[in-house]
């Protein structure tokens, strides 16, 4: 399945589909972060909104690009998380512990620009 | 529906939520019983035979509601009270266990039978 | 005109034919006797059952006219469920009555108590008509009374079985309405938690909140619990749902309220309040979180 990409200034933005297999997040995970390598940016932004269902292993991936975006100097944020995902999340015991999370693609971006500007 | 692949899993949320909006459940309960599809059709991928989800409409009194049976003829699980504990899953994260599933469904049942496989029954009513 | 069991002959011939067939008839050869006398004497019963009814002062929220009309569906539902003897399409009347007057502020009792009313009344009316043939009178009864009952009993479960579904509706709307979501600056919720919290309302907080997150754009959220009845595991395990869904939705939660006491029985439970951002009192808190979004406190300077 095909998930865009799109650069913006030092941001990568990318929208995860509804349906994405297991296979499917393995690769966005590879794929990400390999593109933030290639364009060197210092944030990228995952927008789930078209996700009907964050499970445990959607939530493990996220945490893994989190993790590895970090390894290469960069932030992340989730954004788009709806307020029944994010119910059904917590009561799986999903946390997404130690990633940043954000409402929307505004707010996603105006959090990584507040990063920017202390690291700066 | 069977179970073999990654794919399955997404194919069984789908039906799930899909078989939940058009009994009436709200979008709320039918993510929950969606999410709760995928996170039992986890537990029987990894290394189960057999895998095997099945979904039904069922009628109370008074009142309707889904269940969501998920069946494997894999090795058991030989403690179930340790099963059951927050926390704990059998093959490291796949699937974060059965107590997340047993807070977001209405009833839980569970019958395991090492070197036989396990059963778990599901089920979500609607108010 | 006297009737015996084990007659002669001869004595059978010089009897009324209705007394032979009293002996011989089936159940439902009477009840058809029993509805056809129903039916034919419609009117005056039903005017009986109507007078009956103001005389118990029953039904004082409806008008003469408005009981009239019901009497009448009442009573036409009754004989044909006594015909038919299916009750299906009784417990439909039955449920759709109710749903028209429970709001007028019809009562279980009252319900329970022109049913009744209609069944002494047309039993009177058996007794009246066979008076003179006790034996039949006792057929009649017989065939009479399971029908009855089960009318009975089917319009009053139908009674209650609306009554408890608007219950419900007007718990669900109070459920609604006791748990406000408030914004009071811009990107500010407050949601004070008042009473007992039990799971259906925990869910159904947790929802608003995060509905209320998503809509009014909040960056921080002030849960106050200063209001909650009781803290067991069970509420400080949603309190702590609520929490991490919001956090999900990129929102700050402080919560306010906490006596030392609650504080204490978190700890217990094992709920660490190093992750949560808590304050003493809302007020407390509302600052903090206007802090947080980026707003100065400033005191008003005193008037000169």
């Amino acid at each position: 399945m095909e998930v865009p990409i799109l650069k913006q200034g030092e941001v990568l933005i990318a929208t995860f589909q509804a349906a994405l297999s297991d296979a499917d997040l393995n690769q966005l995970r590879s794929g990400l972060v390999q593109q933030v390598v290639r364009f060197r940016s210092r944030g990228v932004i995952v927008d789930v909104t078209a996700m009907d269902v964050l499970d445990s292993f959607a939530s493990r991936t996220l945490r893994e690009i989190t993790h590895m975006i970090r390894l290469r100097g960069a932030e992340t944020v989730i954004v788009g998380i709806q307020p029944e995902v994010a119910f059904a999340m917590v009561q799986l015991g999903l946390t997404l512990e130690g990633v940043a999370t954000a409402l929307d693609l505004e707010e996603g971006l105006a959090y990584l620009n507040q990063k920017f500007k202390k690291t700066n | 529906m069977p179970i073999n692949s990654d794919q399955d899993i997404v194919v069984a949320r789908q039906k799930g939520r899909a078989l939940a909006t058009e009994l009436g459940f709200p979008p709320g309960d039918a993510t929950l019983i969606a999410t709760a599809i995928s996170e039992l059709a986890r537990n029987i991928v990894s290394y189960a035979r057999k895998r095997h989800i099945t979904l039904q409409k069922i009628d109370g009194l008074n009142r309707e509601g889904l269940s969501v049976i998920a069946s494997d003829q894999g090795p058991g699980i030989t403690d179930i009270r340790q099963a059951m504990r927050d926390g704990f899953s059998t093959s490291g994260s796949l699937g974060m266990g059965l107590p997340g599933v047993r807070r977001l469904m209405d009833e839980f049942e569970i019958k395991s039978q090492p070197g036989r496989g396990t059963t778990v029954v599901v089920k979500k009513w609607k108010q | 005109m006297a009737k015996r069991n084990g007659m002669s002959q001869e004595t059978v011939t010089l009897n009324n034919r209705a007394g032979e067939l009293a002996r011989d008839e089936a159940p439902s050869e009477l009840l058809r006797e029993l509805v056809a006398h129903l039916r034919q004497n419609r009117t005056q019963l039903r005017e009986e059952w109507v007078a009956r009814i103001s005389e118990a002062r029953l039904l004082t929220a409806m008008t003469k006219e408005e009981i009239f009309a019901e009497a009448t569906s009442v009573y036409d539902s009754y004989v044909e469920a006594l015909e038919t003897e299916t009750f299906e399409a009784l417990q439909a009347y039955a449920r759709n009555l109710s749903e028209r007057i429970i709001p007028r502020g019809v009562e279980t009792h009252e319900v329970l108590g022109i049913v009744l009313l209609l069944r002494d009344v047309l039993a009177r009316s058996l007794f009246a008509k066979y008076q003179t043939d006790f034996k039949k009178l006792n057929r009649i009864l017989d065939a009479y009374e399971p029908a009855a009952n089960r009318i009975q009993s089917t319009v009053a479960v139908g009674f209650v079985q609306e009554r408890e579904r608007v219950i419900r509706q007007q718990q669900e709307a109070i459920r609604e309405l006791s748990t406000p979501v408030l914004q009071v600056r811009e990107r500010l919720l407050i949601l004070p938690i008042i009473g007992v919290i039990d799971p259906q309302r925990s869910r159904q907080l947790t929802e608003q909140l995060l509905r209320g997150i998503r809509t009014n754009r909040a960056k921080v959220v002030v849960i106050d619990i200063t209001g909650v009845a009781a803290m067991d595991a069970t509420v400080a395990n949603h309190l702590v749902q609520t929490v991490e869904a919001s956090r999900l939705l990129g929102a700050n939660v402080i919560v306010t309220g906490l006596s030392p006491e609650i504080a204490q029985t978190l700890v217990t439970i094992g709920i660490d309040l190093g992750k949560m951002n808590t304050v003493g009192d809302l007020q407390g808190g509302i600052e903090q979180a206007e802090r947080l979004l980026g707003y100065k406190v400033v005191a008003l300077a005193e008037p000169s």
